[in-house]
C-alpha cells in the first residue's frame, strides 16, 4: 500500500468539506461538513502513524475525535440558540455582526 | 498486499461518493445518513492500518454520538424531511473553484513530498500501547481534553437551556 493513496483520499474528502462549508445555507449541514473535514484530517493521522510505525498518529486522532465530539456538541448548542431566536438557520441570513 | 489494495479501493470509493452525496443531497436526514457512510469508511481504513481501538471509538462516537446529535440538531431545527431546494447558497460555483484549486494544490503537493513511498509493514497497535501512551507521554494533553470536554458540556447546557 502505498502513503499517498490514503493521503489523496483524505485530501478528496478535505476538499468536499470545504465544499459544503462554503456552498451550504442551512447550519446543520455545515457541521457536517466540518465533521467530513476533521475526519480526513484523522486518515491522514493513522496513515501516518502506520508509516512511521508508531503509536502517536493513534493517539493524536483520538484526541481530534474527541475534540470534534465537544465541537459539535457546542455548535448544535449555538445552531438551536439561532434557531430559537430567529426561527430560521439559514447561514446567509445571519449577518448580525456585519460593519 | 493485493486483497489490501481491493478493500482500499472499494472503501474509497463509497467514501468518495457517500462524501460528494453528502454536500451535493437536497435532503438534510439523508446528508446525515451519508455522513455515516462516509464514517464508517474510515472506519474500515483504520482497521486496514491495523489501529483497531481507534476504529472502535470512530464507530461508538463518530456514528454512535455524533451522527445522532446531528440528526436530533436536524429535528430539533423543524428542518423539512423531504426535498429542500434551499439548501445550497448562490456561491457554488464559487465553492467548487476554492475546493478544487485546493485539491489541486494539496495534490501536487502530496505526489511530489510522498511518491512512491510505501507504508510497509508495520505493528499491529494493541489498545494497551495506545493507553501507555495516553497515560504516559501525552498525560497533561489527556487531562487538556478532558477540561475541554467538561468545559463543552457546561457551555452546551448553559446556551441550549430556555431560562
Amino acid at each position: 500500500m502505498y502513503l499517498n493513496q490514503f493521503l489523496l483520499l483524505a485530501a478528496v474528502l478535505f476538499c468536499l468539506g470545504v465544499y459544503g462549508v462554503l456552498a451550504r445555507r442551512n447550519a446543520v449541514l455545515v457541521l457536517m461538513s466540518i465533521e467530513l473535514m476533521l475526519n480526513a484530517v484523522n486518515i491522514n493521522l493513522i496513515a501516518f502513524g502506520a508509516f512511521r510505525d508508531n503509536v502517536i498518529g493513534q493517539v493524536f486522532s483520538l484526541f481530534v475525535i474527541t475534540i470534534a465530539a465537544a465541537e459539535v456538541g457546542v455548535g448544535l448548542a449555538i445552531v438551536l440558540l439561532i434557531f430559537r431566536n430567529r426561527a430560521d438557520i439559514d447561514l446567509d441570513e445571519l449577518d448580525l455582526m456585519k460593519g | 498486499m493485493v486483497a489490501q489494495n481491493i478493500v482500499f479501493g472499494i472503501l474509497a470509493f463509497v467514501m468518495v461518493a457517500a462524501a460528494f452525496r453528502l454536500v451535493t443531497t437536497q435532503n438534510v436526514v439523508r446528508a446525515a445518513l451519508f455522513l455515516a457512510i462516509v464514517l464508517a469508511g474510515a472506519a474500515g481504513l483504520y482497521i486496514l492500518l491495523a489501529a483497531e481501538f481507534v476504529a472502535w471509538v470512530q464507530v461508538l462516537v463518530y456514528i454512535g454520538a455524533v451522527v445522532v446529535l446531528l440528526l436530533f440538531g436536524v429535528m430539533l431545527t423543524r428542518a423539512p424531511i423531504g426535498r429542500d431546494a434551499d439548501l445550497d447558497n448562490d456561491q457554488r460555483l464559487l465553492g467548487a473553484l476554492v475546493a478544487l484549486f485546493l485539491l489541486g494544490a494539496m495534490g501536487a503537493v502530496l505526489l511530489d513530498a510522498f511518491g512512491g513511498q510505501k507504508v510497509g509493514t508495520f505493528a499491529i497497535r494493541r489498545s494497551g500501547e495506545v493507553g501507555d501512551s495516553i497515560f504516559g507521554d501525552f498525560l497533561v494533553p489527556f487531562e487538556l481534553a478532558s477540561i475541554l470536554l467538561l468545559s463543552a458540556l457546561v457551555g452546551a447546557v448553559a446556551l441550549a437551556r430556555r431560562d
